[in-house]
């Protein structure tokens, strides 16, 4: 950590002692928890994009010796070409590892970690050791996880969906130990994602700062905290699914198989009761983030903080009872396909209040395009294009169609990559400089927002053309069906864009590790931001504040009359503020 | 809970608190929240199984030995009461018998686990599996002679062995942290009238354990 002026440092810090392995590895305090958890999934975000390449290059170029595909084993890619049996594990495990370990873990396990404290103004998680062992379980998790891809028999490989009978049966799906192993690192995940969850509910409701009342938490805090509950509450529905699929391979249990009265269809409802809910973790907090971003960048407040609000609950809320939309060519009921589709297009409506929030915010405010700001605009434009593909498929008869298409893949990638991940190239940016105590490079943050927001439409939006041809998912060699043909150079143009985009993100990774050792020196406040983790010295010290400051207003007091600056941060006390009715230490 | 309880379990600072409930009670609340969730798959795939089932599903007490059992969820209950009086006997300010009662508690629930074992080394032994009905053994001499619906005898292991094995393994658990709070806190008398959170949250803990044995009990045994 970068020393800080000893004057800044005495107002705020306690008496460190602690030894670098209790500082640094073994930690309990939840910014560096946080900063771990970043190591880790960015890790694991290179690894899930090399998985990508892969992929890109069998489909775009099938057949063909892949570069360094040498490299690989003959069981999987002789001679450099890609086998089936290897592509297939290719797309299960990218999904997964880019699924949980880097888009669960960058937006939950970073962001939950180190702002929700910060900006309540609690001294730390109110769990701290539990936090501890959430990060560690998830370093676990992903051990057994990669450790599944070096199996004799190789990884699992029925998708990341897994589902049932392929992922069931070793005499189907040829993968043994990697399956199982992938339930195991799943059931895992699963630990640390409930240990985290409880953490961050529980700090929420207990260790708000005197003053910081529920409508006075920035967004990013309620959209970490509705994302918690919905994790805490879906999470174990998957993890004893997994338990149910591992006991399946393992101990030769029947749950899914129907020679003995099982049911397949029992898997897909439990994958996809948890699995909707986690499509919301995976945006809401990007969504609450994005939502600091753009105040920020408008120096104005938020428009409809209120309505933005209950908007994350409604989509927390109505993800309840949409699952049935991932089963639609199931050979369900189609009045249970009806009822399905009516919850599922209802979501738009919170969806598209936030976007038009959004809008609203920027509306004639006095814009700044710093990086985050690009970002949080590039989410909202391109969540927008993936939402609205996501109302071709809550329409159930255009579904029978679109279902497991490239249309689908274009879907998720939209708001996934177009989605969270632009908000947390984002929030990386904004919040470096309390994290690391510098500044990432402004330039060269544009020069990679730029290239990544070209290359990814390029990759992305002719995934909707494909899929509507008829593009299948999942597809190893697309040129053995003619009615593919005429798409196939639309194939190899996403192919060449994919790794232009892979490549542009060299950029981002180099000002990640440069700017951390090299950066310029971060003030205070360098994006002049009312929240409380500004008033804090960048970076923040172990403990944050002696005493929890006061609150006197909400988060977004941009542009405020009467205020000489164009901000006011909320812990600023005015002549005409009162005091919180402060709550003795009894709590009452 | 007492105020003085409710003082000392507060942060010694102030905070726009949400709930009045101290952190690791609303801890272990939320945990138990997802703990329903994941208990609640199980049981939901196995109310789900049974009722799609192929055939009859095997009657009550020919496989499972109901009356052990009985007594077991008798143990389990009587061990909920003992935490409940381990509870009270610290909040009135008397370790002594709080120690006492919540050696009863971990001795109760290590013979539910002991009898539990013990049943399930005699069901394998007889030929109960997770796969179903072990060839050659006692119960497939059933399933022949008809007295054991043989379709269903698969999912009927499944679904016993996962929900109880798993409530076991949550019981084992419970034991496990009451005989460290037991060592670590009731023995050295860290407990006091005014801070006894870790019994308030084992306990919640035990009684949800308890809770959902009834249901299991019910639903698997006697049904």
């Amino acid at each position: 950590m970068s020393t800080v002026a000893a004057a800044a440092h005495t107002a705020h810090a306690h008496h460190d002692d602690r030894s670098f392995i209790r500082k640094y590895i073994f930690s309990t305090d939840h910014k560096i928890i946080g900063i771990q958890f970043l190591f880790l999934s960015l890790f694991f975000l290179l690894v899930g994009g090399i998985l990508a390449m892969q992929i890109r290059w069998q489909l775009g170029f099938p057949g063909k010796p892949m570069p360094g595909g040498t490299l690989l084993p003959e069981t999987m890619a002789p001679g450099g070409v890609i086998l089936p049996e290897y592509y297939i594990q290719l797309v299960t495990m990218h999904g997964t590892f880019m699924v949980f370990f880097a888009i669960m873990l960058l937006l939950v396990g970073v962001y939950a970690n180190f702002l929700i404290p910060l900006k309540i103004g609690a001294h730390d998680m109110a769990f701290p050791r539990i936090n501890m062992a959430s990060f560690w379980s998830a370093v676990a998790s992903g051990i057994v996880m990669l450790a599944s891809m070096y199996v004799p028999d190789g990884a699992a490989r029925a998708g990341w969906t897994m589902y049932v009978p392929l992922s069931a049966r070793e005499d189907l799906s040829g993968a043994a130990l990697g399956q199982q192993l992938w339930s195991v690192s799943i059931i895992l995940f699963g630990l640390s994602s409930v240990l985290g969850s409880l953490n961050y509910i529980t700090t929420v409701i207990n260790n708000r700062a005197p003053g910081m009342t529920w409508f006075r938490m920035p967004l990013s805090i309620w959209a970490l905290f509705i994302t918690a509950i919905l994790g805490l509450l879906a999470v174990p529905v998957l993890a004893g699914a997994a338990i149910m699929l591992l006991f399946e391979q393992v101990l030769g249990t029947h749950f899914f198989d129907p020679a003995s009265g099982g049911q397949a269809l029992l898997w897909q409802h439990l994958f996809w009761f948890f699995g909707h809910p986690e499509v919301y973790i995976l945006i809401l907090p990007a969504m609450g983030m994005v939502s600091d971003m753009i105040a920020n960048g408008s120096r104005k407040p938020i428009f409809g903080y209120h309505s933005m609000v209950f908007a994350i609950c409604g989509i927390a809320f109505l993800g309840w009872i949409v699952w049935g939309h991932h089963m639609f060519v199931s050979g369900m009921n189609p009045t249970l396909g009806s009822s399905f589709m009516v919850s599922t297009l209802l979501i738009a409506v919170p969806s598209a209040i936030k976007v038009f929030n959004w809008m609203g915010t920027m509306w004639r405010g006095n814009l700044r395009f710093h990086v985050p700001m690009l970002n949080a605009i590039g989410f909202v434009a391109m969540f927008t294009i993936g939402g609205l593909s996501g109302i071709f498929m809550a329409a159930t008869p255009v579904d029978m169609f679109i279902h497991d298409t490239y249309f689908i893949v274009a879907h998720i990638h939209y708001v996934l990559f177009g989605g969270s991940l632009f908000a947390i190239f984002g929030a990386i940016a904004y919040w470096f400089p309390k994290m690391f105590g510098r500044m990432m490079s402004e330039r060269w943050g544009k020069v990679h927002f730029w290239l990544t927001m070209v290359f990814y439409n390029c990759t992305f939006f002719p995934m909707h053309i494909i899929g509507m041809a008829g593009h299948m998912r999942r597809l190893y060699d697309p040129t053995i069906y003619d009615f593919l043909k005429p798409v196939q150079p639309m194939n190899e143009f996403i192919s060449w864009s994919a790794f232009a985009l892979f490549a542009s993100q060299a950029i981002f990774f180099v000002n990640f590790w440069w700017s951390m050792f090299k950066g310029e020196k971060a003030p205070l406040n360098p994006w002049e931001d009312n929240g409380l983790e500004w008033t804090l010295p960048s970076p923040a010290p172990h403990g944050n504040w002696e005493t929890p400051p006061t609150v006197y207003r909400g988060p977004y007091e941009f542009s405020a009359p009467g205020v000489s600056e164009d901000y006011l941060p909320q812990t600023k006390k005015l002549p005409t503020d009162r005091e919180p009715a402060l709550t003795p230490a009894g709590g009452h | 809970m007492s105020q003085a309880m409710a003082d000392a379990m507060s942060p010694p600072f102030p905070a726009e608190r949400g709930l009045d409930v101290y952190n690791k009670k609303l801890g272990m609340w939320i945990f138990l929240a997802s703990e329903v969730m994941f208990f609640g798959a199980l049981i939901g795939s196995y109310v789900i199984l049974r009722f799609g089932a192929p055939g009859e599903w095997a009657r009550p007490g020919v496989v499972l030995n109901i009356k052990i059992t009985a007594f077991n969820t008798f143990l389990l209950i009587c061990s909920s009461v003992s935490m409940v009086k381990a509870y009270a006997s610290i909040a009135d300010g008397d370790p002594k018998k709080m120690k006492f009662w919540l050696l009863m508690t971990i001795l109760g629930g290590a013979c539910f686990v002991g009898i539990q074992v013990f049943e399930y080394i005699h069901l394998v032994e007889r030929g109960f599996l997770p796969s179903g009905v072990r060839e050659g053994s006692e119960l497939a001499e059933l399933v022949t002679a008809g007295t054991l619906p043989g379709a269903t005898m698969g999912l009927y292991g499944s679904t016993f062995f996962t929900m109880t094995g798993f409530h076991g393994f949550h019981v084992t658990c419970g034991v496990l942290s009451m005989l460290y709070l037991y060592l670590t806190k009731a023995l050295p008398g860290k407990f006091t009238t005014t801070d006894y959170a870790g019994i308030e949250v084992v306990g919640l803990y035990w009684h949800f354990v308890d809770l959902v044995w009834i249901i299991l009990f019910t639903i698997v045994y006697l049904v």
